[in-house]
C-alpha cells in the first residue's frame, strides 16, 4: 500500500488529464459548431477554424431557418414524431397489459409474434415497403412516415413496457375491480399511473429514434414541403452551396439543439432506455 | 376480476390495430422480400419470373463484391474500437473518476442521441480542407504538423477510417455505460481478494475482470456488429459511399440497385445477404459465450 501512495500524486494527474481529454474530445466539437454557427462568413477565411466567433452573427441561423427551409423541415420532423408517438404509446401500452395480465387463447402466440421485428434489419424490408406503400397511393405523403414509424416501434416498445406490466401487482388492481372498475377504466386509473415509468422511457426513447430517422423519410417521401429534417440536412449542402459554412453549421445546430435541450433535462431516462435493450437483453 | 381480464372485445380492440398495422409493415415485408429474390424486372411494369439467377449474380458481381469488402473492413474496425475503447472508458469511470463522475458519464453518452445526418455533416467539416482547412486539418498546421494535413475524406485511403472514427466517437459513450453498469455488478470482494493476493492491475483486469465480464462483452460486441453490419446513414452523411466507393456499403449498394437502378429483385438478394450476415454473424459471437475448457 505505501508503494502505491508515493506513487499517488503522478498518476492521480495522469488520470486527470486523461479524464479530460476524453470529455474534451466529446465536447468540443459540438462546442466548435455551435460557436462556428455564429460566425460571419469572412471569419472562415481569414482565421484557423478552430478560432472563436468574434460576435454573434445571427443571419446564418435566419438564412437556414427562411432560405435553407429549415423551418419546414422542422415542423414536417416535429408533426411526424409527434404523432407517431401518440400512437405508439396507445398501441403498446394496450397490447403489453394484453400480453401480460389478461387471459385469452393465443396470447403465447403473440407474445412470439410482436417480438419477432426487434431482429429485423430496416434494409430488409425496405424495398417491399416500398411497393406497398406504392400500391396504397402513399409514396410522398406524411401518412407513410407515419404508419411505417408506428409499425417499426411496436416490438421494442412492447419489450420494454412489459418488463414493468409484469411487476404490476395484482392485488392492487383486484381491489379495483372491486371497487367497480372495468377494463377501461382500471387500465386508465390504475395500469398507466402504475406504469407511467416505463411509459416516458419509450416516449423518450422513441422521441429520438424517430426525430434521428433517414432512411424511410428518403425513400419514402421526395417533395421539400414534406422532407424531414434529416433528409433536408442531408442535401443542405446540395441545395444551399458548400461554401456557405455559417449557414450548414447553424442548420445542423438546430437539428442537434432540441436533443440536447432534451437530454439535459431527462439524460437519466434517456440513458436507461437506450441501454435497456443490451442490458436485459 | 377474471371476468374483467378476460373481457373479448376488450382483448381485441388493445391487440387488433397494433397486430395489423405490424403485420402489414414489418412481418410482411419479410416474408415478400424473399418473394422478390425470385424475380427480374420492376414489379408491375416488366416482372419475370427469373429462378436463382439473382442469387448466382451476386457471387459475380465485382461491385457487390467491393462493398462487401469496405463493409467487413468497417466492421472490424468500428466493432474492436466501439466495444474496446467503450471497456477503456468503463474501467476508468469505475476505477479513476472520483469527481463529477456522473456529469462525465452523462457527457460522454450525449453523442449517441444525435442524428446521424448531424454528425456526418459536422463530421464534413472537421474533416475539411477545401476551401478552406476544417478544425482537424486547422489544428495539426497549429501544432506542426503540417505534412499530416490532408484530405480525409476526399481519398480513398483514409476515407473509410475517417468514417470509422466518427462511428466510434458517436457510440462509444453507449457501449461505456453498459460496461460501467456491468462493473457496478461485480462483487467488490472479489476484486479486494485479488487485490490482497497480489494481483497488479493489469493482471486483475485480464484473469478477474474480463472472465466476469464476458458474457456483457459478447452482447456489445454482437450489439455493435449488428449494427455495423448494417452501416448506411453515417456513410451517406460523411462521404456518400465515396471516393470512388472507399465507403460503400452493402447497405448503399442496395439502395443504388433497387431505387437508383430499381432492379428490385436483385436488390432484395442483396438485403436478403446483408440479414443472413447479422444472423450468421450474431450466432458466430455468441458461440464464444462457452468457456472454451
Amino acid at each position: 500500500m505505501k508503494l502505491t501512495a508515493a506513487k499517488q500524486p503522478v498518476g492521480s494527474w495522469f488520470k486527470r488529464i486523461l479524464i479530460a481529454l476524453v470529455v474534451l474530445i466529446d465536447v468540443y466539437p459540438l462546442f466548435w459548431m455551435i460557436t462556428a454557427s455564429f460566425k460571419q462568413p469572412a471569419e472562415f477565411v481569414e482565421k484557423p477554424a478552430y478560432a472563436l466567433n468574434s460576435g454573434f452573427y445571427l443571419q446564418n441561423y435566419i438564412d437556414a431557418w427562411t432560405r435553407g427551409k429549415m423551418a419546414i423541415f422542422f415542423r414536417n420532423s416535429l408533426i411526424n414524431t409527434v404523432i407517431s408517438l401518440v400512437f405508439i404509446i396507445f398501441f403498446t401500452v394496450t397490447i403489453s397489459f394484453a400480453l401480460t395480465k389478461m387471459q385469452w387463447i393465443g396470447k403465447e402466440f403473440f407474445k412470439k409474434y410482436f417480438a419477432f421485428g426487434i431482429m429485423i434489419p430496416v434494409a430488409t424490408s425496405l424495398i417491399p415497403l416500398f411497393q406497398i406503400f406504392q400500391k396504397m397511393n402513399l409514396i410522398n405523403t406524411r401518412s407513410s412516415l407515419i404508419l411505417v414509424y408506428v409499425a417499426s416501434a411496436i416490438s421494442f416498445s412492447i419489450y420494454l413496457i412489459t418488463g414493468s406490466m409484469l411487476s404490476l401487482p395484482d392485488e392492487i388492481m383486484e381491489a379495483a375491480v372491486i371497487d367497480g372498475c372495468g377494463i377501461y377504466n382500471l387500465m386508465a386509473k390504475v395500469v398507466v399511473p402504475l406504469t407511467k415509468n416505463s411509459i416516458i422511457t419509450v416516449l423518450v426513447i422513441q422521441f429520438f429514434f424517430k426525430w434521428n430517422d433517414l432512411l424511410y423519410s428518403m425513400t419514402f417521401v421526395s417533395s421539400t414541403e414534406l422532407k424531414t429534417i434529416q433528409t433536408g440536412l442531408l442535401y443542405f449542402q446540395d441545395e444551399f452551396g458548400s461554401k456557405n459554412w455559417g449557414a450548414i453549421f447553424a442548420s445542423v445546430s438546430i437539428c442537434v439543439i432540441p436533443m440536447l435541450l432534451m437530454y439535459l433535462v431527462l439524460n437519466k431516462k434517456v440513458i436507461e432506455g437506450m441501454t435497456a435493450g443490451a442490458v436485459k437483453g | 376480476m377474471k371476468t374483467v381480464l378476460s373481457n373479448k372485445k376488450a382483448i381485441f380492440l388493445f391487440v387488433f390495430p397494433g397486430f395489423v398495422l405490424y403485420t402489414v409493415f414489418v412481418v410482411l415485408p419479410v416474408i415478400w422480400s424473399g418473394y422478390y429474390t425470385f424475380f427480374d424486372g420492376i414489379p408491375g411494369i416488366k416482372w419475370e419470373f427469373c429462378g436463382l439467377d439473382n442469387f448466382v449474380r451476386l457471387f459475380h458481381d465485382k461491385n457487390f463484391m467491393k462493398a462487401l469488402i469496405v463493409n467487413l473492413k468497417y466492421i472490424g474496425i468500428v466493432t474492436v474500437g466501439q466495444v474496446g475503447i467503450g471497456l477503456l472508458l468503463a474501467l476508468m469511470f469505475k476505477y479513476w473518476l472520483k469527481h463529477f463522475a456522473t456529469l462525465v458519464r452523462t457527457i460522454v453518452f450525449f453523442p449517441v442521441v444525435l442524428p446521424t445526418v448531424a454528425v456526418g455533416q459536422l463530421f464534413v467539416k472537421i474533416y475539411e480542407i477545401q476551401p478552406h482547412y476544417g478544425l482537424l486539418n486547422s489544428v495539426l498546421k497549429a501544432v506542426g504538423l503540417q505534412e499530416l494535413v490532408q484530405p480525409w475524406i476526399g481519398q480513398a485511403s483514409t476515407a473509410l477510417g475517417s468514417l470509422s472514427a466518427m462511428d466510434i466517437w458517436t457510440a462509444v459513450g453507449f457501449y461505456a455505460i453498459i460496461f460501467y453498469g456491468a462493473l457496478l455488478d461485480i462483487p467488490e470482494d472479489v476484486v479486494e481478494a485479488a487485490r490482497i493476493d497480489g494481483c497488479k492491475p493489469f493482471q486483475l483486469f485480464r484473469m478477474v475482470l474480463t472472465p466476469l465480464l464476458r458474457p456483457m462483452i459478447i452482447t456489445c460486441a454482437i450489439f455493435s456488429f449488428t449494427g455495423t453490419v448494417k452501416m448506411f446513414e453515417s456513410a451517406l452523411a460523411l462521404t456518400g459511399g465515396g471516393p470512388g466507393g472507399a465507403t460503400k456499403s452493402l447497405s448503399i449498394y442496395m439502395y443504388d440497385t433497387a431505387f437508383t437502378y430499381s432492379k428490385t429483385g436483385y436488390g432484395s438478394v442483396i438485403a436478403l445477404f446483408i440479414f443472413l450476415v447479422c444472423v450468421v454473424g450474431s450466432r458466430i459471437i455468441r458461440s464464444f459465450e462457452k468457456p472454451i475448457d
